[in-house]
């Protein structure tokens, strides 16, 4: 459902994105891993239409969404969970979680979409009312994970959403992660927890200064020899 | 006059004119939130609104539907400078966008002295004449024009406290201003939302500027540039980028100065302003981001 060919992407004259290619299938749960700086985060905003790239394509459903603005990317159903959550600190809980569903006007989709979100993450149903910048990192990451799936996207974009959180709220993390998937959600996961990322996905590539140095299903990766002493401290 | 009566006088008096500036310094703040432009074309929007008025009341037109026209022409034209001139430097470095509201600013104000006049006019045809009456309780004065002014924009706070919170755009509003990246992957449409930020605070500048020229009398090409000013301390005072800090900011500032005014010798009251701006230093001195700026720290 996704495909990128052969993207480049710079800032200034530091090339973040070096012709890259992947795609990522329905249904299908992909992780991008690499280290810090690798190109991770900018090939998913690449993919949001924040990042405009020099080079290459973006394809989604075989159409070309290299130049769409972000509004025009989520009307597509692709939304992100972005590093760093960039939740709206002063605003609540709630309101948070609305502007997720943005431009929705189905009435009846959008309650059951917001029951099927607080069922997810039933500590954002009790805090409401709360301005979002109020919550613990932890709950910050679930709300940054609840408004991206407020529209009910068709492909989640998440962008290391176990950054920095306690080993407990990282396993609620995938474990949501995984309930989308089981759910028929299309997953594209950027993380550097190699890891339980392999652990979760379907598939994996392997991201290094700008390029694809490796892809392949998720366990071959993790018994790569490679792989493992790069990314799994092995 | 007994210290009571002329403590409750001035406490009015410093409402009127700190809701004048409140309503300029919120259109500032909503602009400078979302693009972290100085809008300095926005004292310009409030001239245009007076001289839209002014030219609108000969046509013999009822009071209120020339209101309502006025204040439409100001938020058109907000919204024209936006696409036009902002528009186009959008994520350009702070200094050029800067430096366009600068040139947008002195354009709107020489078309008007070129094709209008430099001339001011006056304003009292516009104005009907009951707003200079005065009305005296237990020996307080208060003048029609102060309790409009103080109830318009009593009235236009919760009109945009509704829009801020209850409307789509409005929370996009908020949400654009505080985290653009955020805001554009949960695909808020920004120009939509720009848009509705230059409307909004247009048609509130138009407001002030009819009040505005109303307690003057006149209007000329370049009357949108002191309250201009003072609208920017007062949202740098209170906290730049926030709405509440630019309406705390403006009260500030009209109470300080009207009582700079009412308690100096008259020999310094014409000083005025040299206080104010001195009030504003000594604002920034103790708190860089304004009274209610925020002083947060990103949470891990």
């Amino acid at each position: 459902m996704l495909e990128l060919e052969d993207v480049s992407v710079s800032y200034g004259s530091i090339r973040a994105l070096r012709g890259i290619s992947l795609s990522v299938r329905e249904g299908e749960l992909v992780t991008l891993i690499g280290s810090n700086g690798a190109g991770k985060s900018t090939c998913l905003l690449a993919i949001s239409g924040v990042l405009h790239p020099q080079q290459g394509r973006i394809i989604h459903k075989g159409q070309d969404i290299t130049r769409l603005s972000p509004f025009e990317v989520v009307r597509r159903g692709i939304s992100q969970a972005p590093e760093g959550r960039h939740i709206f600190a002063r605003l609540s809980v709630e309101e948070n979680l609305m502007l997720g569903a943005g431009q929705r006007t189905d009435k009846a989709g959008l309650e059951k979409d917001r029951r099927w979100v607080y069922d997810l993450f039933p500590v954002l149903r009790d805090r409401l009312s709360q301005a979002a910048g109020t919550l613990s990192g932890g709950e910050q990451q679930m709300l940054a994970m609840g408004r991206a799936l407020m529209s009910r996207p068709k492909l989640l974009l998440l962008d290391e959403p176990s950054l920095g959180l306690a080993p407990l709220m990282v396993e609620t993390i995938f474990d949501v992660t995984r309930k989308v998937r089981a759910e028929g959600g299309t997953i594209l996961l950027v993380e550097q927890n190699a890891r339980q990322a392999l652990e979760v996905a379907d598939r994996g590539y392997v991201l290094e200064t700008g390029q694809i140095i490796l892809e392949g299903d998720a366990t071959s990766l993790k018994n790569d020899a490679g792989v493992e002493k790069a990314y799994l401290g092995g | 006059m007994p210290i009571l009566q002329y403590l409750a006088q001035q406490t009015i008096n410093a409402l009127s004119l700190g809701s004048i500036y409140a309503l300029v310094a919120i259109g500032l703040a909503m602009v400078f939130g979302i693009l972290r432009l100085i809008n300095f074309a926005h004292g310009d929007l409030m001239m245009v609104a007076c001289y839209a008025a002014f030219f609108l009341v000969s046509t013999g037109i009822g009071f209120m539907p020339l209101i309502v026209v006025t204040l439409f022409a100001a938020a058109l034209l907000g919204m024209l400078t936006e696409r036009v001139a902002y528009r186009p430097v959008r994520g350009a470095p702070d200094v050029v966008m800067l430096l366009t509201s600068l040139a947008v600013s002195i354009f709107i104000e020489n078309v008007f002295i070129m094709v209008v006049s430099p001339v001011p006019r006056s304003f009292r045809s516009v104005t009907p004449a009951s707003l200079d009456s005065v009305h005296v309780w237990a020996g307080v004065s208060i003048s029609t024009i102060n309790i409009l002014t103080v109830g318009v924009t009593a009235a236009l706070f919760v009109l945009l406290l509704l829009f801020v919170t209850r409307t789509r755009v409005g929370v996009a509003m908020r949400a654009v201003s505080e985290d653009l990246l955020g805001a554009k992957l949960v695909g808020i449409n920004l120009n939509r939302v720009i848009l509705a930020a230059f409307a909004v605070g247009s048609a509130m500048a138009g407001v002030a500027g009819i009040l505005w020229a109303a307690r003057l009398g006149k209007i000329d090409p370049l009357m949108g540039f002191i309250p201009l000013l003072k609208a920017f301390v007062a949202a740098v005072i209170g906290g730049f980028g926030s709405l509440g800090g630019a309406v705390l900011g403006a009260y500030v500032l009209g109470f300080a100065e009207i009582f700079i005014i009412g308690f100096l010798p008259p020999e310094l009251s014409s000083y005025r302003d040299a206080f104010v701006f001195l009030l504003l230093i000594f604002v920034l001195l103790v708190r860089p981001n304004g009274i209610l700026g925020s002083t947060e720290r990103e949470k891990v």
